[in-house]
């Protein structure tokens, strides 16, 4: 109970810490201060009428989901003995091993710099400054010589680093105990079983509606579809991020969706916003960095090639191109286990104040990269909304999908929950597969990375990220890939080698994801 | 997988008396190697025949049909792919004429409230007779631009964009009206078109939408709308500034594919099924359905604008290919009908589109229902 209460006490105190350089603030003081003008405002009682005045003038919302925003990056209180590093990550051997992971990230970027003799940054002369601003709306069309360049890293590498993990305080004794991980990820973490997946994803279950499945044309609209319409109209109007968040659990409803992920993750596009935004855009157009390059040819090599996504091209070069110049992803470092590399003014190695993070934003990217914000050009096409979204979806969950922690959003948990849920309860197709050499890990891996962008079809994958939002979660892609094995397995049982497994699931745009993750949560015999 | 012709046939069963067998096969015969021939050699109980065989099922291109139509006798349950004079149709200075007189009649007949339905098509004159018209109306519009088309020819050859007179000066010397005559004209028959300056832009991109209407008679008009389709997509960016630019503004797959932007695999397509969810999540449902069903409109129209001109032969069925452009405020607008769009394709979803669509028409057709009626009545 002194806890409890001195838990909650600790939390405000570091919630309005940290609002208190935030926007809002500023605005809710300006607010405070305008409202004194009002008649329904007096002295005797200032303290009730403004807190009167916040709550019908719509701003206490603004707060509430401020805080509620807050809360849902990073669960607090933080106890203040705790060290920034555990911040970032608990557990010592996860911190190492991502710490000799960004090494060799940061030397193959170096030495493709060398090779090249390209700078990492470079101040752009006039008249390619300008030369860029009136192509700003077209890069896509710009056809630099990439030839050279290679991704500084491909998602198989990363699986490879997340293989060899291991706890040196974790003793398994005989290498085929009971115990014995049969699968790729050797690292014991606590995963969730399906039991307590149901009661995790209690919304998906068959008895509550869902988009995506009692919206197909068979079902009449009136048993759920224009109910939930109306209902998420209503939140709409109520603008409460919390209902938000609990109402998309069961879908969003095609049109309502864009305004639902931006309430969801408080983003409203203010004057400032959109400053911000095109002060990135200066940057891009004055300085040229070599990730640009790595961007460009990314852009190429996946989105370019998408049926579907090609057609966004240009907004993906002006929403990733800005990312990396934002030095404001810096601060997601904090509970990143990930830290931005550092580089150095050229000639002063080593000397602490030349320090530089590079890029600006510290993420480096990486092949596929550019699949995080090709589905989200669906929804918004007003490029700083796109920027923020994107920058919004990334600082809460896309990080999490390659850096090595032991968060149970991390990618290592939900590597291990995958192979987990197959080991469990598809036993003989996991032995099978993993007989003739195809762990299954090595065909679901990439799908989890990219959060399934580019394997299903638009508004398949729309309809997951609904549920990752809603539940604040990445496991629902473990979920959702262990599904997809369990909805194949006629056909992995009888393949004989790992190319033919990956032939069988080559190909995932027709399926439909609800029913996928129903059927395997709530509808298998277990 | 064709069956091997392992029967004997004398001719259409003119000779009644001498033939007993019940027919099982349906010979059919074309010169298109494309997804066509995939999905007629996969249909069971249908045969190909080629050169001078006889046959029952005929999809042929238009030329054949201009030279022959006239003089090949067709029994009553034999079927090709065109109407004879499709071209009142699918060529467009005719098109425009029948749509013109079209209007002018509901107007005179239902008022102009229902004549103004009739107005998706942009202002058009054809060139070079109606020339000084054409003058008249652009002086109206200073500024504005327009798109010239030649008449008869598809895949986006010829077509040029311009704002000034002086780019059109060779349609204006000979003003005389060309008529479909076979021999060389001077000049050859183009249409003036007030270009749609606000298309609706995805990706920043241009794009129009191709759309398949099948069409069994005129005379009742019996027609069907093929629910999938697509979007072509130019390459590159949309703008007004240069209009020399024919990869900016033809969105044919044909000039797409010249473009030094374009990447086969690309296709630069989109399903219908996925245009109509982006417009949903951007515009709403609602929308979307007025939206398709002002081409709905245009699709009866049309059609009804040449049902008393076009010959309704029995034999005959036609697949249509329509190309709509949408604007900004999402207006549907007709930029024509093609006669014999293209069956090639261009990636496996394409592929699939193109199959399923060729199974449905032959569904529709239904060769194999005239084709019992006649094996009944050879057995007795």
């Amino acid at each position: 109970m002194w806890q409890e209460e001195s838990d909650l006490s600790l939390s405000i105190a570091q919630i309005v810490q940290k609002l208190k350089g935030s926007n809002l603030y500023a605005q809710l003081e300006r607010q405070a201060w305008a409202s004194l003008q009002r008649t329904d405002i007096k002295l005797e009682s200032l303290k009730e009428d403004i807190k009167r005045f916040f709550k019908t003038s719509g701003w206490e919302k603004k707060l509430q989901n401020a805080v509620y925003s807050e809360l849902s990056v990073f669960p607090l209180p933080i106890n203040p003995a705790v060290p920034p590093e555990h911040l970032k990550e608990p557990l010592v051997y996860m911190r190492k091993a991502q710490g000799s992971w960004e090494k060799r990230i940061l030397k193959s970027l170096n030495s493709m710099c060398t090779e090249l003799s390209i700078p990492l940054a470079r101040k752009r002369p006039i008249g390619e400054q300008k030369e860029l601003l009136n192509k700003w709306n077209e890069m896509g069309t710009d056809e630099p010589d990439l030839s050279h360049f290679r991704p500084v890293y491909a998602p198989k590498d990363f699986l490879e680093v997340l293989i060899n993990l291991r706890n040196p305080n974790y003793e398994n004794g005989d290498s085929l105990g009971f115990r014995t991980h049969l699968g790729l990820i050797q690292v014991p973490l606590k995963v969730k079983d399906i039991p307590e997946l149901k009661e995790l994803f209690v919304e998906l279950g068959l008895t509550t509606g869902q988009l995506g499945i009692d919206d197909s044309t068979q079902v009449p609209p009136e048993l759920f579809e224009n109910e939930h319409v109306r209902i998420g109209q209503k939140v709409l109007v109520e603008q409460d991020s919390a209902a938000a968040q609990q109402y998309v659990r069961q879908g969003s409803p095609t049109a309502l969706r864009a305004e639902l992920w931006a309430l969801i993750l408080n983003i409203s596009s203010q004057p400032e916003d959109i400053l911000y935004y095109e002060q990135l855009k200066t940057n891009v157009i004055q300085h040229d960095l070599l990730v640009d390059s790595l961007i460009y040819k990314d852009v190429k090599l996946t989105a370019s090639n998408d049926d579907y996504y090609f057609v966004f091209e240009d907004y993906l070069y002006q929403v990733l191109l800005c990312f990396s110049r934002d030095t404001s992803v810096l601060s997601h470092f904090a509970y990143n286990s990930a830290s931005p590399p550092r580089s150095y003014i050229r000639g002063k190695l080593g000397i602490e104040e030349y320090a530089v993070f590079y890029p600006p934003n510290g993420v480096i990217p990486f092949h596929g990269f550019s699949m995080y914000v090709a589905p989200l050009c669906f929804l918004y096409n007003e490029p700083s909304k796109l920027y923020q979204i994107f920058r919004e979806m990334y600082v809460r969950f896309f990080f999490r999908l390659h850096s090595i922690s032991s968060h149970p959003s991390g990618i290592v948990s939900l590597c291990l929950l995958f192979e987990t849920l197959l080991q469990t309860y598809l036993p003989q197709l996991f032995y099978h597969l993993r007989e003739i050499g195809a762990q299954p890990l090595r065909i679901s891996f990439k799908w989890m990375v990219r959060a399934f962008s580019g394997y299903l079809a638009t508004d398949q994958l729309l309809l997951l990220w609904d549920r990752i939002l809603g539940y604040n979660s990445l496991e629902i892609l473990a979920v959702l890939a262990a599904a997809v094995f369990a909805f194949r397995a006629v056909n992995l049982m009888e393949v004989t080698s790992l190319a033919a497994a990956e032939a069988v699931l080559a190909d995932l745009s027709t399926l439909k994801v609800m029913p996928l993750l129903q059927i395997f949560l709530f509808a298998t015999v277990t | 997988m064709s069956r091997l012709k392992n029967q004997n046939y004398k001719g259409y069963g003119l000779s009644k008396g001498k033939e007993r067998e019940q027919r099982a096969s349906i010979r059919f015969k074309t010169t298109l190697m494309n997804t066509l021939m995939d999905v007629l050699r996969r249909r069971p109980g249908w045969v190909e025949v080629k050169d001078e065989g006889e046959w029952d099922f005929y999809w042929c291109d238009v030329s054949w049909l201009r030279e022959n139509f006239d003089h090949t006798y067709m029994d009553e349950h034999v079927r090709i792919s065109h109407f004879r004079n499709h071209y009142e149709l699918t060529r467009k200075n005719y098109m425009v004429k029948n749509l013109k007189r079209f209007r002018k009649q509901l107007e005179r007949e239902a008022g102009k409230l229902e004549a103004a339905k009739c107005d998706f098509f942009p202002k058009t004159f054809e060139m070079p007779c109606e020339y000084h018209l054409f003058v008249e109306e652009f002086r109206k519009n200073p500024g504005i631009t327009w798109i010239m088309k030649p008449v008869a020819r598809s895949q986006g050859k010829g077509i040029f964009l311009f704002r000034k007179l002086k780019d059109i000066m060779d349609w204006r010397k000979d003003s005389r009206c060309s008529d479909d005559q076979k021999e060389e004209i001077p000049v050859e028959n183009y249409v003036a078109q007030r270009y749609i300056e606000n298309p609706y832009l995805i990706g920043g991109r241009k794009f129009d939408l191709r759309v398949y209407v099948l069409v069994m008679s005129y005379i009742p008009l019996r027609a069907w709308l093929y629910r999938d389709g697509f979007a072509r997509f130019s390459n590159t960016r949309f703008t007004l500034s240069s209009i020399d630019d024919q990869y900016v503004h033809l969105t044919n797959v044909a000039v797409q594919k010249t473009s030094p932007d374009y990447h086969p695999k690309k296709g630069c397509k989109w399903m219908l099924q996925r245009f109509r969810q982006y417009l949903a999540s951007k515009h709403g449902p609602e929308a979307v359905e007025s939206l398709f069903s002002d081409m709905d409109n245009i699709f009866i129209k049309s059609l009804q604008s040449v049902q008393k001109v076009i010959i309704s032969d029995k034999h005959c069925f036609e697949l249509y290919g329509y190309d709509i452009l949408i604007d900004q405020d999402l207006k549907p607008w007709l930029l024509e009908v093609n006669a014999s769009p293209s069956l090639t394709a261009s990636s496996q979803e394409d592929y699939e589109l193109k199959t399923c669509l060729l199974e449905d028409t032959l569904h529709i057709v239904d060769m194999e229902a005239s084709n019992s009626l006649r094996a009944d009545s050879y057995c007795s």
